[in-house]
């Protein structure tokens, strides 16, 4: 009664891709392993044959300029994210969602590319990268191809990587300019499963007169896949940022997710109530980020400090 | 298997391992490096932390291969060769450890923040240490402990030590003393069950039902048995002697045979024992089992329902607890107001952070001996032997260090399966339970619903109280009556009340079994009776502070079972000091609701709460514990009692007491507990009673030790045996100094053994409705807690706690203080975060990810106001204290929620969810 049979760590995404098609849908690709090894180990995914551990694949743990762009490899950690003096520039909502996952020891191996394959639609650095417009960088063994990432997904839990021969290298999203700024947020909810009950990312563009000229919103889980929420967006853009949070958008926005009530997590009318919190906070956040304010990783730790 | 080279606290390693095997695998079990323990095996609990490349990662989920070529730190590694790493000192000094299976995961997260921070502040500490829980709540002492450390490394200066409250001290009594274990647990040299292992040994596991309710009506073990590597599958065929146990009532099956009921999902069905834990776990997966099912009861209300499902033959109830005291109908005559409400409290679990293990042996002489982390371990013994039809001297248990208890090792998991696999194979058998079956087996604290009534005049005096209890027991008996019995006489509250009704029904559900959780029942009436009485004073108009002052047991006035208290009620007291402190931190209105600056969501708002909470066992039982105490060559002390330490600080306090009374340094005592051999039964570690007791016992057995010693003196130097004092680790005669070496040596030759045993009983009591006293002490508390509810969210945070606790006498201030901080962050989570659920006796909460505890972020600020009213019988006056301190925490905190949102908490945990539809004004 064995979970897996082999373990295998390739160095090169060409040596992966060979392991993984080897025996085509039954080999798993693995990074920190945080959510896969429990669901294999608790049973909730059927034994595999081998787990290609990318970890060890220099490539993939990279983070940098790419041509204009920011890439973060597909293996690195949440820690090295968080850190990172470049995405505290240019990703400050990937930043904030980073941080807020798990503690320190799942940081320091879980991997932003673990994060997005495994598909769930509230997968915090999903809907960070979302906001960043970010797109992924898939290679198979025809070559590599670079997507929106929307397209990754096709179900809850389901992406088009799993059971192909293909392996998620990394994520480009644009250089932050002068006029843009992101931020993330979520509520949690301190009894039952440790899984966010609703997060928010957003990222503005303002023009010269203080007008939203781009806006992308993300929710999640607003729906059985990540995705943006692009009419609400589109209200946005034209606006002024005071109004970014209008009950018209509100509106809009309530209109184009799906919230569900999930046992043990959250009832549909606690996120629909929450939907409206968070928006409006969402914006203050942001545009202070377009103003050159630092991410705020100590969200959830708590105002008790100081007192005594 | 794949060569894996690593370094591990600085040396080379090079070690064969398979693809499954995890890092903790491989430093526990290849590099027997049992300092890293393993709480959850589910990337939870962060007990297993160690450093790879200095950084801190969780051991029990990295596959071993990805620490190829890298530097791993256990904490052996972190210890230096003499002595203790500056975070170790600090943890030992500050009292940051009490069970201490967390410490070391602890110590090394907090050394990887050091590294990169000299001088972190409290918040960046509670960053670091979010997820490295702590379920004895060390977190204060832990956060104090860190900046100690850090400003100690930092600055080269010695290591500030902690100040808590002493309220009075003599020798050894009342001073600030380290646990004698505590280096030990620092430096991961203490061992825990599963840190043991001998040769040949095998690995039990237990095959469980997995359907609430049911008839077993075939089981096949053949495939199993044919398994290669397996040494044995025993059903319940296989059980010799008794085939239930239970610690009152022995309804409680061994194992559940074919054509019999399963009643519970965690029921016992097979066991298996193999080569490896692997091979058991592939045996279990190949036993076939075939339940008919049967229709459930998993509401204690609907149990008691005539036409309910029936869980034993005798029928759903397993006691009606009745209260009566003066006559209702004068009682509501007399009331201008009355009130009426219901609560209802869920199941909550222990999630002690070391899981269940039970290791036994065949020894030489044909006896079986357990290795077992027990709070009873006489009746661990004596469950065992009647099991397997032998004499209670044929087993011996011998206890290990435990890791938390909190009243959730008193009834026996894997001792009794243990000692048939060793008697089936003749071979050592290890029975460990993952976190898994720990959450489906042990007994749960009682989900209950309490419907309280109140009467009073205008001026608040009340003048009635009814309750009506019910307590969900579960499956089996476990300790539901004594534990609903104290939810019961607690109902009405710590008040003077004269006419009093209350009625209990304890009730057999196809849910997991309830019994013993911190606080015995009297955590959930607390909740109910308290909630009504924040609910009264509004109803009034009066100062909540001010109705439970007015009301408040003294001296001379009766408990609802007409229990006329004469000494050691320092409740007013308890009131009036955080009173005091209160209108201090929260300003004259601390129950009015305020704004927070910058958040214009957040509302704060203080709420305060009372409790009461017996010491000793009460109701008549018989209550005892017996002590030995022993003079050795060098002239050290060892105490031996069978009481057990739980990390509550139960070994420092029989030092002091020895150390006390024979005048000898503190560390020249040593304890030995728990050896069904070699110490006498000291009883069970529960209800708050050990400090009484087990100290007692101690207490007078060093007594007689003295006198002996005394005696023996005298007749040597022809002087009256009074005139011979012990200080200072000497005996003295005028100014003649003979080192307590040579008063052993003086003993063995005159032929006394310098050794004294004492048998101490406890003041009686009466059964409940015999019209006696029920109990010999009562402990009290109040409590004020600041909260902050965010209005648009419903997310509730505590800010502040302020607890005075009258402890009779504070033996052990540093461990007081422990136990103050710990019980109002097990009280933290029993109001805000936890919950065990249960559907239609299924357990969700199945695994630590679907049970959320406090961490070091939800810590509040504590403030901890220590009461001494003196009990005569205590040894120096003391009484309870394990139980008291988290009692009051949870209605002080939803009666905050009230005053800061106007919403009333009727059930718990607080539902953020329905508490910010509430407050928005939607249906929920």
């Amino acid at each position: 009664m064995t979970f897996w049979d082999r373990y295998l760590r390739p160095t090169t995404v060409d040596e992966a891709l060979q392991e993984l098609a080897r025996a085509p849908g039954e080999s798993r690709v693995i990074a920190g392993g945080t959510d896969l090894l429990l669901d294999l180990q608790q049973r909730r995914q059927a034994p595999v044959r081998a787990l290609v551990d990318i970890t060890g694949i220099a490539e993939l743990c990279d983070i940098g300029e790419q041509d204009g762009s920011i890439f973060i490899g597909a293996a690195a950690t949440h820690s090295r994210i968080v850190e990172h003096s470049l995405l505290i520039r240019h990703a400050p909502c990937l930043v904030e969602a980073c941080s807020l996952i798990g503690g320190p020891q799942v940081r320091n191996v879980a991997t932003l590319g673990g994060n997005v394959a495994h598909g769930l639609p509230a997968a915090d650095g999903t809907i960070a990268l979302l906001a960043l417009g970010a797109q992924a960088i898939v290679a198979e063994a025809g070559g590599r191809r670079t997507v929106p990432l929307e397209s990754l997904f096709v179900g809850p839990g389901q992406t088009t990587l799993r059971g192909r021969t293909a392996l998620l290298v990394g994520f480009l999203f644009p250089q932050r300019d002068a006029q843009e700024g992101s931020a993330f947020q979520r509520i949690m909810r301190p009894q039952g499963v440790a899984i966010a009950i609703l997060n928010i990312a957003l990222w503005l563009r303002m023009d010269a007169a203080g007008i939203i000229a781009q806006a992308r919103l993300a929710v999640g889980p607003c729906g059985p896949m990540p995705r943006r929420a692009t009419a609400a967006e589109a209200l946005m853009c034209g606006q002024p940022a005071n109004v970014a949070n209008s009950e018209r958008i509100l509106k809009a926005l309530a209109e184009d997710v799906q919230l569900r009530t999930s046992v043990h997590r959250a009832s549909a009318e606690y996120r629909y109530h929450v939907l409206g919190v968070l928006l409006r906070r969402i914006v203050p956040s942001a545009l202070a980020s377009v103003a050159g304010a630092l991410p705020a990783i100590d969200q959830e730790l708590g105002e008790s400090r100081g007192i005594g | 298997m794949e060569n894996l080279s690593l370094w591990v606290n600085g040396l080379k390693v090079e070690v064969m391992v398979g693809p499954e095997e995890m890092l903790a695998d491989v430093l526990r079990d290849r590099l027997r490096l049992t300092g890293t323990k393993i709480g959850c095996n589910e990337a939870e609990c962060g007990t297993c932390t160690v450093l790879m490349d200095g950084e801190p990662v969780l051991s029990c989920t990295l596959p071993a291969l990805k620490a190829a070529g890298r530097r791993v730190t256990t904490i052996e590694g972190l210890t230096p060769a003499n002595g203790l790493h500056p975070l170790q000192e600090a943890f030992v000094v500050h009292g940051a450890i009490q069970c201490g299976f967390c410490t070391p995961g602890q110590i090394l997260t907090a050394a990887a923040l050091l590294a990169r921070v000299t001088d972190p502040d409290p918040a960046q500490i509670r960053h670091a240490l979010k997820d490295t829980l702590c379920r004895c709540g060390c977190y204060p002492s832990i956060e104090n402990a860190v900046r100690a450390a850090a400003a100690s490394m930092r600055t080269g200066e010695a290591l500030q030590g902690p100040s808590p409250e002493h309220a009075s001290a003599t020798h050894v009594v009342g001073r600030t003393m380290p646990r004698p274990d505590a280096a030990a647990k620092a430096t991961g040299r203490a061992r825990f069950a599963d840190d043991y292992t001998f040769p040949g040994m095998l690995h039990g596991r237990t095959l469980r039902a997995g359907v609430p309710h049911a008839i077993l009506k075939k089981l096949d073990v053949s495939r199993a048995r044919s398994l290669p590597g397996v040494a044995a599958v025993l059903t319940a065929e296989d059980v010799p002697g008794e085939r239930n146990h239970g610690l009152v009532v022995r309804d409680w099956p061994v194992l559940v045979g074919v054509g019999e009921k399963v009643r519970t999902v965690g029921d016992a069905v097979a066991l298996v024992a193999a080569t490896s834990r692997a091979i058991a776990s592939q045996a279990l997966s190949i036993i076939e089992a075939e339940f008919e099912p049967l229709p459930i009861v998993s509401d204690p209300v609907a149990a008691r329902r005539s036409d309910s499902p029936r869980v034993h033959e005798t029928g759903n109830l397993l006691k009606h607890i009745p209260v009566r005291k003066g006559n209702m109908d004068e009682g509501w005559r007399q009331a201008e107001v009355i009130l009426e409400d219901t609560f209802h409290t869920p199941m909550t679990e222990h999630a002690f952070l070391e899981p269940e293990c039970s290791l036994a042996r065949p020894t030489d002489d044909g006896r079986i001996e357990i290795y077992v982390g027990s709070q009873i371990p006489y009746a661990d013994r004596d469950q065992t032997a009647a099991c397997l039809g032998v004499a209670p001297d044929r087993i011996r248990i011998i206890g290990t260090l435990i890791g938390g208890g909190f009243g959730g090792k008193e009834d026996i998991a894997g001792q009794i399966h243990a000692a048939l696999l060793v008697r089936a194979t003749g071979l050592p058998v290890k029975v460990l339970y993952d976190r898994h079956e720990s959450l489906l087996v042990h007994p749960k604290r009682h989900a209950t619903q309490i419907r309280v009534k109140l009467g009073a005049q205008r001026d608040g005096t009340l003048t009635a109280a009814e309750t009506e209890l019910y307590g969900d027991s579960g499956a089996y008996a476990s300790l539901g009556d004594k534990v609903m019995t104290r939810a019961t006489t607690h109902s009405s509250g710590p008040y003077i009340v004269p006419h009093v009704r209350a009625d209990c029904y304890a009730m057999y559900t196809n849910n997991p079994p309830a019994g013993a959780f911190r606080g015995f029942g009297v955590t959930q009436s607390c909740f109910a009776i308290e909630s009504a009485m924040d609910e009264l004073a509004e109803r009034l108009g009066v100062d909540p502070v001010e109705l439970r002052r007015g009301n408040a047991l003294r001296v001379g006035t009766s408990t609802s079972t007409g229990q006329v208290l004469h000494e050691s009620v320092g409740l007013l007291e308890c009131i009036d000091r955080v009173d005091a402190r209160l209108r201090e931190r929260g300003g004259a209105q601390p129950f009015t609701m305020r704004m927070v600056e910058g958040r214009p969501a957040s509302r704060r708002a203080w709420g305060f709460a009372v409790a009461f909470k017996n010491t000793g066992l009460g109701s008549g039982a018989e209550d005892k514990a017996g002590a030995e105490v022993e003079l050795d060559d060098q002239g050290c002390v060892e105490v031996r009692t069978a009481s057990a330490e739980i990390g509550q600080g139960l070994v420092t306090v029989l030092q002091m007491i020895a150390a006390e009374e024979l005048g000898v340094p503190f560390r020249d005592v040593r304890v030995l507990l728990s050896d069904t051999d070699r110490t006498p039964d000291g009883g069970p570690t529960t209800a708050s009673r050990q400090t009484f007791v087990a100290g007692n016992a101690v207490l007078h057995a060093s007594r007689v030790l003295r006198r002996a010693a005394a005696a023996t003196l005298a007749e040597h130097n022809d002087c009256p045996p009074d005139a011979i004092r012990f200080a200072d680790g000497a005996a003295w005669i005028g100014d003649q100094r003979l080192d307590m070496a040579q008063v052993a040596a003086l003993m063995h030759a005159e032929g006394r053994e310098p050794r004294a045993s004492y048998e101490y009983h406890a003041p009686a009591t009466a059964a409940l409705g015999s019209g006696g006293d029920i109990h010999f002490a009562y402990s009290f508390a109040a409590q004020a807690a600041e909260v902050e509810v965010d209005t648009e969210t419903g997310e509730v945070r505590v800010l502040q706690v302020i607890a005075a606790t009258d402890v009779g006498r504070a033996l052990n201030p540093l461990g007081v203080q422990g136990q103050v901080e710990g019980g109002v962050i097990m009280g933290l989570g029993n109001a805000l975060t936890e919950e065990f659920i249960v559907e239609d006796g299924r357990v969700f909460s199945d695994r630590l990810a679907r049970y959320r505890m406090p961490s070091i972020v939800h810590t509040p600020y504590i403030e901890s106001v220590v009461v001494e009213h003196p009990v005569a019988a205590g040894p120096y006056g003391a009484k309870g204290i394990g139980e008291i301190t988290s009692i009051p925490t949870t209605p002080a905190i939803t009666n905050a929620i009230y005053h800061a949102c106007g919403v009333r908490i009727r059930r718990l945990p607080v539902d953020q969810d329905w508490l910010a539809l509430q407050i928005a004004g939607l249906p929920a």
